[in-house]
């Protein structure tokens, strides 16, 4: 250990983690690394790709531009314990039926960032939802799935 | 938009009872990637796992004059630091030559430069530690001293007198040539009324595959053998090389492959940093992982399409095309990429201009060169963008220069779609194409004549809009000819290997390999449909050659063709077999019993016999009650390979509908449309989602793309922040529709899908672009990216 370590205490997919990290440690690789969280994933590392996109405190996070230690007493979601709780079963469910990842690496980014977009309310334009995905990388299915997707559990969710 | 759920199609066409050909059943794998619960290569960790970072010359061209690894080899955490020469004593080093390629030459490639470094990213020194962090800062303190060496840059002067030779023993600079002549082009272009010429230039640009190139390599020194988590389309290919360059026999090697973040071509080829993690893992009796960070990737990850075509068109004033000539001149960096070379490339440009239409009169040469820039190999679409978009572009500005609509003079030049089997100039071969039917097709989706009405009445408010096309052709479900015939040890045949499970579960075990692309899918829904169970009662096994029978895996459009064919195949001899066996029970012919919805039922009538579970439950567990001498066989393999024809072509046409702002030069997609035929659709979704993901990469060629180097060979913007990909909110909304015209070399008739969207898209938005600007003189825009520079300059406002 060295010590410049810091102890950080965190609440991370509802269960209270406490560890002893590097200070230069990102979010996303303290997931990876020390929490085995693997679905949040590793794109770019310089914040353009999307793949590492976390929930900290409610707000959509790049997890390769946060470091874990700014996280000390915050809560993390990520796309294992939105899966778990069913909070996005909804957008998963409508990604599969619509193809809307193919090798699904950007997926989790995706689907939380989605999540985000449709917690404003109402049912956005196919233009803003494009707009809003436009931090996240998919270089498989050229988008218009995805799109697709969320519009349609917009639909869905605003009752139409 | 409404998701529609799945629905039997109409472009079936195999109708068994519970046939899943043609319908668009969602994949089996999703649920799990929706979750987070990828098995990706950078997920993996073992016991006793150590992480290599490289320290990668910062030279285009230098020699390495000392490493001081002291420093480092003390630092936190470092168990090795292992130089090229060291590591050369572990592993062979490599040339990217092929038979079939004549007069192809390369020089051998370490996995670790040794002596002399040929690109700015080539790995000079490994530096293996606990953690990747620690890899990272012990690369930092070792010292390497260079003698800076003259860097070739420029491909139109590599050829020079005066340029340096890269690889001095292989006496110049050129890789590879090629030269063809076919019917009487010099008489073609004395006939034309009008010779248009001009030169295409392409950016090079590269993969970015949102998961970077990952390998954990675990020797286990008691078992003697080497496991390989790699995300690869190619498991058995690489297990060839590996097992052949560390030493070993193939049976020591197993590559096992689950989830993989995207590969189009990028993960096929050998990688020297690959190479090394296997042979660091030799080396150390220990698991090595390697995972390249972004930057890495730019400048190690196969480049692609840095082609310049001086080309021209020969045209009557009818519209028929007389001549096609083409001077192609592509730099490939300092190796030919192993196994596949780097000539495949240009190799397929000659093929391929000129190839939808009736014109035998076609001159080409193409000059491969070495220069001292990251390698270039296949991605993609190989070839089919730069020879696309060169034919295209030529066949529009020919229209122009003639004076009739884009449209009308393909019509009068396509191959008619009752004049198969035809050959094309270049000497291919197409069984059956239908380039009339997809052209007419896509016209209607388009309602083209309202959409020209409606540039017309905008251009009078200054609106600048742009319809452009692309006919196109690719080249699919390749045989031998590809690279087998040329040395290669890369499978054009597949195998599939399918069991009854004691539950009545059917397992398949296929050598195609998942990349996302939905091959599971694929082919879950040929051997469902042959051998009659609900679709999920098929589990497909793929990516781990312990387990899986020999293949090609994925690359040049094949895994639904080819091993779709063989998983079709091989569910049809199962069928087979478990009805003999049924039939002893039953005491029936089994010519009189058939299998639908996972129940042995009577061929006529369909009345219920028995169920899959229980000809499985007396087969495994009271074969006693069986007749003697009657042995039930629940496995049954088959493979496949194309022989009728070399390659199973496709066709299609795209057309592409932009606005340019004349006073930014920015050019903003409308809309986008594609009829491609690719045979047999055996799953509706996953093609059009192939062809939609295919024209989004296309038209990041077109628009944005491109990996800047400047004269001494640095590459500029290797990083997401400077090297432009298309995001979501830059690209149209894509309508896909389909001729289908099967393949008579297999019985489902499937050609590949994975190519057609890349090889058009760059064409169509060039075309579209220039059909925008020509009637405000704009001189012709024939060089990509079609950056807002490019369009002001065309406009002579910069």
């Amino acid at each position: 250990m060295d010590v410049h370590d810091l102890d950080i205490s965190l609440r991370v997919n509802g269960e209270d983690v406490q560890a002893r990290i590097e200070p230069r440690q990102t979010l996303v690789d303290f997931l990876r690394e020390d929490l085995a969280l693997t679905g949040t994933h590793v794109g770019c590392e310089h914040g353009v790709c999307g793949a590492c996109t976390v929930m900290v405190d409610g707000l959509v996070v790049r997890g390769c531009l946060i470091f874990a230690v700014q996280c000390d007493g915050a809560a993390v979601e990520t796309i294992e314990g939105l899966s778990d709780s069913g909070a996005i079963a909804d957008l998963q469910a409508a990604f599969q039926r619509r193809n809307a990842l193919q090798c699904g690496f950007c997926t989790p980014g995706m689907l939380i960032n989605a999540q985000d977009l449709l917690a404003a309310g109402g049912v956005p334009s196919r233009e803003a939802i494009r707009e809003h995905l436009s931090g996240n990388y998919c270089r498989c299915t050229g988008y218009q799935a995805i799109v697709d997707a969320i519009e349609a559990v917009a639909q869905t969710r605003a009752g139409r | 938009m409404k998701i529609t759920d799945d629905v039997v199609s109409g472009l079936s066409a195999l109708d068994r009872p519970n046939s899943y050909i043609g319908r668009s059943v969602p994949r089996p794998n999703l649920a799990r990637l929706t979750q987070g619960r990828g098995q990706y290569v950078s997920d993996v960790a073992l016991p006793r796992m150590v992480h290599v970072a490289f320290v990668r010359s910062p030279h285009a061209h230098a020699r390495i004059t000392t490493i001081e690894a002291a420093a480092a080899k003390k630092a936190a955490g470092v168990v090795a630091v292992v130089t090229g020469a060291e590591l050369a004593k572990v592993i062979t080093p490599w040339v990217g030559v092929l038979t079939h390629l004549k007069g192809i030459k390369s020089a051998p490639q370490h996995a670790i430069a040794v002596e002399r470094a040929c690109w700015q990213g080539e790995a000079v020194c490994a530096v293996v530690a606990r953690t990747r962090a620690q890899a990272e800062d012990a690369c930092a303190l070792v010292e390497i001293t260079y003698e800076a060496l003259p860097p070739v840059t420029d491909p139109e002067t590599a050829l020079e007198p005066e340029t340096p030779v890269i690889h001095p023993e292989l006496g110049d600079n050129l890789t590879f040539e090629r030269v063809l002549s076919a019917g009487d082009p010099d008489g073609g272009f004395a006939r034309a009324d009008a010779v248009v010429e001009a030169t295409f230039v392409f950016g090079r640009h590269t993969g970015v595959t949102n998961e970077p190139r990952a390998i954990v390599a675990d020797w286990n020194p008691g078992e003697a053998r080497l496991t390989v988590y790699q995300g690869t389309q190619a498991p058995h290919m690489m297990q060839n090389l590996f097992a052949k360059h560390l030493g070993l026999e193939e049976q020591q090697v197993r590559v096992v492959t689950k989830d993989v973040g995207g590969s189009f071509g990028i993960k096929v080829h050998i990688y020297a940093d690959e190479m090394a993690t296997a042979a660091l893992a030799k080396l150390l009796k220990r698991p090595v992982k390697f995972v390249a960070d972004r930057l890495e990737s730019f400048v190690t990850d196969i480049h692609a399409r840095d082609h310049r075509v001086k080309a021209r068109i020969g045209v009557a004033k009818d519209g028929a095309i007389t001549a096609f000539e083409i001077d192609d001149l592509t730099g490939i960096g300092p190796y030919s990429v192993y196994p596949r070379t780097s000539g495949i490339e240009a190799n397929q440009v000659v093929n391929l201009v000129g190839g939808p239409y009736v014109c035998p009169n076609y001159r080409a040469r193409a000059r491969v060169v070495f220069q001292n820039k990251n390698v270039m190999c296949q991605y993609r679409a190989v070839g089919h963008p730069i020879a696309t978009a060169v034919t295209e572009g030529l066949v529009e500005l020919a229209a122009a220069r003639i004076g009739m609509d884009p449209a009308e003079i393909r019509r009068r030049n396509l191959f008619a779609d009752d004049a198969y089997p035809a050959t094309g100039a270049s000497g291919i071969k197409f069984e059956k194409l239908s380039h009339h039917a997809s052209l007419d097709k896509i016209l209607a989706m388009m309602d083209y004549g309202a959409l020209r009405a409606e540039q017309t009445r905008l251009r009078d408010r200054g609106i600048h809009r742009g319809i452009g096309f692309a006919s196109f052709i690719e080249v699919t479900n390749p045989s031998a000819a590809f690279y087998g015939v040329g040395g290669a040890r890369i499978s054009s045949q597949d195998g599939a290997t399918v069991r009854l499970d004691a539950t009545g579960t059917v397992f398949c075990h296929t050598g195609v390999t998942e990349q996302g692309q939905g091959a599971e899918s694929v082919i879950a829904q040929c051997v469902a449909s042959a051998f009659g169970v609900p679709l999920e009662r098929v589990r497909v096994v793929t990516g781990d050659t312990d387990n899986v029978p020999y293949g090609g895996g994925t690359w040049a459009s094949r895994a639904a063709g080819i091993g779709g064919e063989a998983a079709w195949q091989a569910g049809k001899a199962l069928r087979a077999n478990v009805l003999a066996a049924a039939a002893s029970m039953l005491q029936a012919d089994p010519r009189t019993l058939d299998i639908r919805a996972g129940v042995v039922v009577d061929a006529d009538g369909g009345r219920e016999r028995m169920p899959l579970e229980e000809v499985a439950r007396i087969a495994y567990f009271r074969p006693d009650t069986l007749p003697p001498g009657f042995q039930a066989e629940l496995m049954a393999t088959r493979h496949y390979v194309p022989r009728a024809w070399p390659f199973a072509f496709t066709n299609g046409v795209q057309a592409s509908y932009l606005e340019v702002d004349t006073a930014t030069g920015e050019v903003k997609l409308l809309r986008h449309w594609c009829v491609e035929d690719c045979g047999t659709v055996i799953n509706p979704q996953l093609v059009d989602e192939q062809v939609r993901g295919g024209i989004v990469q296309g038209i990041g060629a077109a628009l944005f793309e491109h990996c800047l180097y400047d004269e001494s060979g640095q590459l500029l913007n290797g990083n997401m922040m400077d090297y432009l990909v298309p995001m979501a909110a830059e690209m149209p909304d894509i309508e896909v529709g389909h001729v289908v015209t099967p393949t008579a070399d297999s019985e489902l008739g499937a050609k590949g899908a994975g190519e057609a969207g890349t090889a058009g898209a760059p064409a169509c938005v060039m075309n579209a672009v220039n059909d925008a600007l020509r009637p405000i003189g704009a001189a012709p825009i024939v060089a990509m990216p079609i950056t807002p520079e490019r369009v002001l300059k065309a406009l002579g406002r910069m």
